[in-house]
């Protein structure tokens, strides 16, 4: 297969072009369900942001596939380096939605301490979910380096680092893709190309006839892969991860997919995404592709979406009343972990904050509310 | 003991690091079979394989980037930016990045890791082999930055700095590469970081200095005490986190301070320096605090020596504020 040409696996009327995924039903019905999760999670996600309780999420629709056909292709002793819109890849590998939400909150019970905006996750089990930053594209090249410290320790686990189509533009995956070639380290490249980069369309981002051809220039596999397909993700990115983990060196995966959604809650798409486009990609819904490749095996009905819908929804909204009733963190949070010992100019910064509290109260907490 | 020059005690410190942490690997440009353009790599990838010491496409930001991924993964890189002032386009990876990753993550990922660079003047550079961006990098919670001027020092703090949980910026002075030689012990010792180091004593002016200019400094004392001014010359060798109570205490027991750097001197850390100072011994002072540093200017080239402060300035300095 050449660069030009896409991969797909699930043919229109479910059933799947020449390709065995060996994956058990129940495999494929936690696809499923993940898939469902991650709705779930943006609709809740929505109602809490609209209602002022968080000030920001990422939708995930439209590039689930994408997301959860990727994680089901790498194991728990490989790490991830995902994007913000990775949702999917946390769920499905057990990253609890309880935890996931009280980062959305940013309380006391979050990993980071509630000192990152929401979604910028940071989980080091039930697998590596690298701590995300907000900068475009800086997380690519420091998966080159963690996969490097693997090959070096002879194991045989793989980094997956995902990005979207605007991530290529930058310089860590210019320098990402050139270190990992020459080092041939371990590593799956997966540019979830959803064709757009806030408001700038993939024609604003390249003049590349796609991303997978820039693999060729850095001397390594390029593969364009239908995004909205899932099984045709995770076979590219299991062949992608198998190659490396026999020390047959890093891959460039195009998953070519659809943002159906804003950037953000605080984005509205209507602004700049042509309606007719949208109503192009809605016919290719992944989750409803891959209903159609379930209900050929005789997996699904609408009775079994309708229930795991529910219980999705049911799960996640109990997770968002826990991390609410979750408290903020302490002021302390704000001076500790800079350094593994907090240095003596910090301490005297947090004891004057400390003194200042007791004698004129707490700071207001302000409205702040976020732009993009 | 052995007599070694900066650059071997830094060859030195390297070796032993290598030789008593496995996870310890060096790379940068130029660092594997050449040994790096000022040799302080010399020897390691023949001793230690090129899985432990190696060259790496040119590229800061690749090399920052990748040492982040495996520190966080459990090695203990050590880069080389060939010189600092080619470092910037590694400034985010290194900022926004290694110096927030322990911060963001609530813990769970930290970034222990070492970037040599070398800075400064004194070898004909001009502007892109020069620069003393110290400045830059001190206004950045989370990340140390270190600047030996011995070579005792430079062989113990990079030990220290490489044992360090926290990524560390070790700023070599490269004019005193090979300028001076001193005693540095076999096998490994540490030199505690934010710790000062009193170089001489005196109790009419203090002078705070840093690398490159710290033998500038012991020459201009040397000058005023001959002329019967003697100062108190405090090496800072760790900028950040800085020893700020040694600081109060060494502005104290003079009352009279000169901040020298070879580095610009709007925003510089003389000012930090002479800020601190302010804050918590104004009552002490006996005149204005003096500051010599390099002007605020880019780097030159035929003129550096100009622009470089001398034992001139300093001492034109310290008779200022011994006779404000």
């Amino acid at each position: 297969m050449t660069v030009q040409e896409m991969l797909s696996v699930i043919a229109p009327d479910g059933g799947i072009n020449g390709y065995d995924p060996k994956m058990s039903n129940e495999e494929l019905l936690h696809c499923y369900r993940t898939m469902m999760r991650v709705r779930a999670f943006d609709d809740v996600c929505l109602k809490l942001q609209r209602a002022g309780r968080i000030g920001f999420s990422i939708p995930n629709r439209g590039v689930e596939a994408t997301q959860i056909g990727a994680a089901a292709a790498v194991k728990k002793t490989d790490w991830i380096f995902p994007s913000y819109r990775d949702f999917g890849m946390a769920l499905y590998h057990g990253i609890s939605p309880v935890d996931m939400m009280h980062n959305m909150y940013g309380n006391a019970a979050d990993s980071a301490k509630g000192r990152q905006m929401p979604v910028h996750f940071s989980f080091t089990e039930p697998i590596h979910f690298f701590s995300i930053s907000s900068p475009i594209g800086t997380h690519i090249i420091q998966a080159v380096g963690a996969a490097y410290a693997m090959q070096r320790r002879r194991e045989s686990n793989v980094v997956l680092a995902s990005f979207g189509d605007g991530g290529t533009s930058s310089t860590g995956f210019h320098s990402g893709l050139n270190f990992a070639a020459v080092w041939k380290s371990p590593v799956v490249f997966l540019c979830q190309n959803n064709q757009w980069a806030i408001s700038c369309p993939s024609s604003q981002q390249t003049a590349s006839e796609s991303y997978a051809i820039k693999a060729k220039a850095y001397g390594m596999p390029g593969v364009k892969v239908d995004g909205n397909d899932l099984l045709a993700v995770r076979r590219a990115v299991s062949e992608a991860a198998e190659r490396a983990r026999k020390g047959g060196g890093p891959t460039l995966i195009e998953a070519y997919t659809f943002r159906m959604g804003g950037h953000s809650t605080s984005d509205d798409p209507t602004r700049y995404v042509p309606k007719e486009l949208v109503a192009e990609w809605e016919k290719k819904d992944p989750v409803a592709n891959f209903e159609r490749f379930l209900k050929k095996r005789k997996l699904w009905t609408e009775k079994l979406r309708d229930e795991i819908a529910a219980e999705s929804f049911a799960e996640i909204d109990a997770a968002a009343k826990v991390a609410e009733a979750t408290p903020r963190p302490g002021i302390e949070t704000i001076f500790s972990d800079v350094y593994q010992d907090v240095p003596q100019h910090i301490r005297r910064q947090g004891q004057a904050a400390f003194d200042l509290a007791r004698r004129k109260g707490d700071a207001s907490t302000g409205d702040g509310a976020f732009p993009l | 003991m052995p007599t070694l020059t900066l650059i071997q005690a830094v060859n030195d410190g390297l070796k032993t690091a290598m030789r008593t942490d496995p996870n310890v690997v060096v790379f940068g440009e130029d660092v594997g079979p050449k040994g790096g353009v000022f040799l302080a790599t010399e020897g390691l990838t023949k001793e230690f394989g090129d899985g432990r010491c190696f060259d790496t496409p040119l590229s800061e930001d690749g090399i920052v980037g990748a040492a982040i991924g495996m520190a966080a993964n459990g090695l203990r890189p050590v880069c080389e930016i060939q010189f600092q002032d080619f470092i910037f386009p590694a400034f985010d990876q290194i900022v926004s990045e290694a110096a927030k990753l322990r911060y963001r993550s609530g813990g769970q990922y930290t970034a222990p890791m070492v970037i040599r660079t070398p800075y400064g003047g004194g070898i004909r550079g001009g502007l892109y082999h020069s620069q003393s961006g110290e400045a830059y990098f001190c206004h950045t919670p989370g990340l140390k930055v270190v600047i030996p001027s011995t070579p005792h020092d430079a062989k113990g703090l990079l030990l220290a700095a490489i044992d360090d949980p926290d990524p560390v910026l070790f700023l070599e002075p490269k004019a005193l590469y090979r300028m001076l030689k001193g005693e540095v012990p076999e096998g490994k010792y540490t030199v505690d970081l934010s710790t000062l180091r009193t170089v001489r004593e005196g109790k009419n002016v203090t002078i705070f200095c840093y690398g490159a200019m710290v033998p500038v400094c012991e020459k201009a004392a040397q000058q005023a005490a001959e002329k019967g001014i003697e100062c108190l010359v405090v090496d800072l060798r760790t900028l950040l986190p800085l020893d700020e109570e040694g600081v109060i205490e060494a502005a104290k027991q003079t009352g009279r301070v000169v901040v020298v750097h070879e580095a610009p001197r709007f925003c510089g850390f003389g000012g930090e320096i002479s800020a601190i100072i302010a804050e918590n011994a104004i009552e002490y002072m006996e005149s204005p605090i003096a500051r010599v540093t390099g002007f605020d200017t880019p780097f030159p080239n035929t003129l550096e020596h100009h622009y470089i402060p001398d034992d001139r300035r300093v001492l034109d300095a310290i008779e200022h504020v011994w006779s404000y």
